[in-house]
């Protein structure tokens, strides 16, 4: 569903990513890890080109991302942010229904019934009408992940979706993810939380010195880690 | 007895050298500024006058501010490499505009308008009020500009992660946002533009100053006229603050937690 194909980008001379090659197939949950600064939140927005990339492929069902299609690539790719990135000055469900009206794709009150039934899915249904400051982070978060999906995107990219929660909040946060993934949606997250990749991944990617130095499922990805930067990174964050 | 007469008789006792009182002479004074002749309308249509011309000169301003701040800010998020050089040129032509209006003073500004680019206009005010305007612009440009920038760079990527392009998320998320921090500094130079009007009595510009100006060349007497037209300003000013944070506060709604 979506091929990397030698993917790079620099920063004013500093190589970031020196050359990604990746196949992420349908129904996929990949974890990105790898220490911070490695270039896997890069990678992530280099896909739905919210980052440029320098050179390489991207290409989203059959077909390259270019800046020309990008507005209807990135409507079934859909994105979480590390700091939710609501819009704080609409409402909730305006928050959600704003892209698919805006585009189109659906009238105010069909977009309304569907944020409506997303919303009563994450048991939110009662802050229809709040304002994003009156939420908790992770109500943030979750109504940021039904946001996304009200575009019924074929794929969603995570940001480090639970780095900027508070511990308590990661839970309910975690749960909705892991319940999208038994869904069969396909979703690349970026993240720290190594219990959610080894439980709900079907792939763990270790993302190093700008290349994937690892590919695996999460058993023998944490059972025997053969790389040795990959060894010293687990025994840092396990 | 009333006011006029007494007006008449005690303006002839001091014509024929008789000292006055404190409070008659602040009478007779006060009575010569606001109400021989019906003066008092002179204010009015001043007052008349003034608003007219901040009300065209703001409105020239905001939109002129406002496509001023849009083509900056979206020339200045163009990414490397992808440069249009139309907006390029207009960016340029928009950068002279405030560096050359804001490097300049105002009064000559005006007088610039009224005797070389308008020097055969008679309609002084509407040349006053276009000044004004153009002046105004280049302050709220960079007002604008401020606000748009100020806006946290993830809700343009959390409109465009969502397939909204450009034009559409600027419109319906990163303005109102920014309109809102915006709302103050606007004031502020709607105050500042308000007061300013009083300069375009230098081109003929009939509005409050003149009408004082005319009075004291009248009366010979500058205290009451520039202090009455004084108050007037101040309350102007006041009233417009208020209806100002009404304004904000209607605003400040989905701040509330």
């Amino acid at each position: 569903m979506i091929v990397v194909e030698n993917l790079k980008k620099s920063y004013a001379g500093l190589d970031v990513l020196k050359g990604i090659n990746l196949t992420i197939n349908k129904g996929d949950v990949v974890c990105l890890v790898g220490p911070s600064g490695c270039g896997k939140s890069t990678f992530l927005r280099c896909l739905n080109r919210l980052e440029e990339p320098t050179s390489g492929h991207v290409y989203f069902e059959d077909k390259e991302v270019t800046e020309k299609d990008i507005n209807k690539i990135r409507a079934k790719m859909g994105m979480v942010f590390q700091h939710f990135n609501l819009f704080p000055h609409l409402t909730v469900k305006r928050n959600i229904t704003l892209a698919p009206t805006k585009l189109g794709l659906m009238s105010q009150a069909a977009a309304d019934a569907k944020a409506m039934d997303l919303l009563a899915r994450i048991g939110l249904a009662d802050k229809a009408d709040a304002y994003p400051a009156m939420l908790s982070g992770g109500q943030k978060q979750r109504i940021a992940i039904v946001r996304a999906l009200a575009m019924d995107p074929e794929a969603l990219l995570f940001d480090e979706p639970t780095s900027a929660l508070d511990p308590e909040m990661v839970g309910e946060v975690l749960e909705l993810m892991k319940e999208l993934a038994k869904g069969g949606m396909t979703m690349v997250v970026v993240t720290h939380e190594m219990g959610f990749a080894r439980e709900v991944a079907n792939r763990v990617i270790f993302i190093d010195e700008g290349v994937v130095k690892v590919d695996r499922p999460p058993q023998e990805f944490f059972a025997n880690p053969d790389n040795e930067r990959l060894r010293t990174f687990l025994s840092k964050v396990l | 007895m009333d006011l006029a007469a007494q007006f008449e008789t005690l303006s002839n006792l001091a014509k024929s050298g008789t000292e006055l009182t404190l409070w008659q002479d602040i009478f007779v004074k006060f009575y010569q500024a606001f109400l021989e002749g019906d003066r008092w309308q002179q204010y009015i249509q001043g007052v008349g006058t003034t608003l007219l011309v901040t009300a065209m000169a703001l409105a020239l301003g905001v939109v002129l501010g406002g496509v001023v701040a849009l083509i900056r800010v979206a020339h200045d998020q163009q990414r490397p490499g992808h440069r249009n050089p139309v907006l390029g040129v207009v960016n340029l032509i928009c950068k002279i505009y405030s560096t050359v209006i804001r490097g300049t003073p105002m009064m000559v500004q005006l007088l610039i308008m009224s005797m070389v680019i308008f020097k055969s206009s008679r309609e002084y005010t509407l040349v006053g009020a276009l000044s004004l305007g153009i002046n105004s612009g280049a302050y709220v440009s960079e007002i604008i500009r401020g606000g748009l920038m100020a806006v946290d760079p993830g809700q343009m990527e959390a409109g465009r992660s969502l397939g909204l392009n450009y034009t559409t998320t600027m419109v319906n998320i990163v303005i109102p946002q920014a309109i809102k921090s915006v709302l103050p500094a606007l004031g502020n130079e709607f105050i500042v533009l308000l007061k300013d009007t009083s300069l375009i009595t230098v081109i003929g510009g009939k509005e409050l100053l003149y009408a004082a100006k005319g009075i004291m060349n009248r009366t010979y007497e500058a205290m009451y006229p520039l202090l009455g037209i004084a108050a007037i300003y101040l309350v102007l000013v006041m009233v417009f603050t208020w209806l100002l944070g009404k304004l904000e506060g209607r605003m400040r709604q989905s701040d509330r937690r």
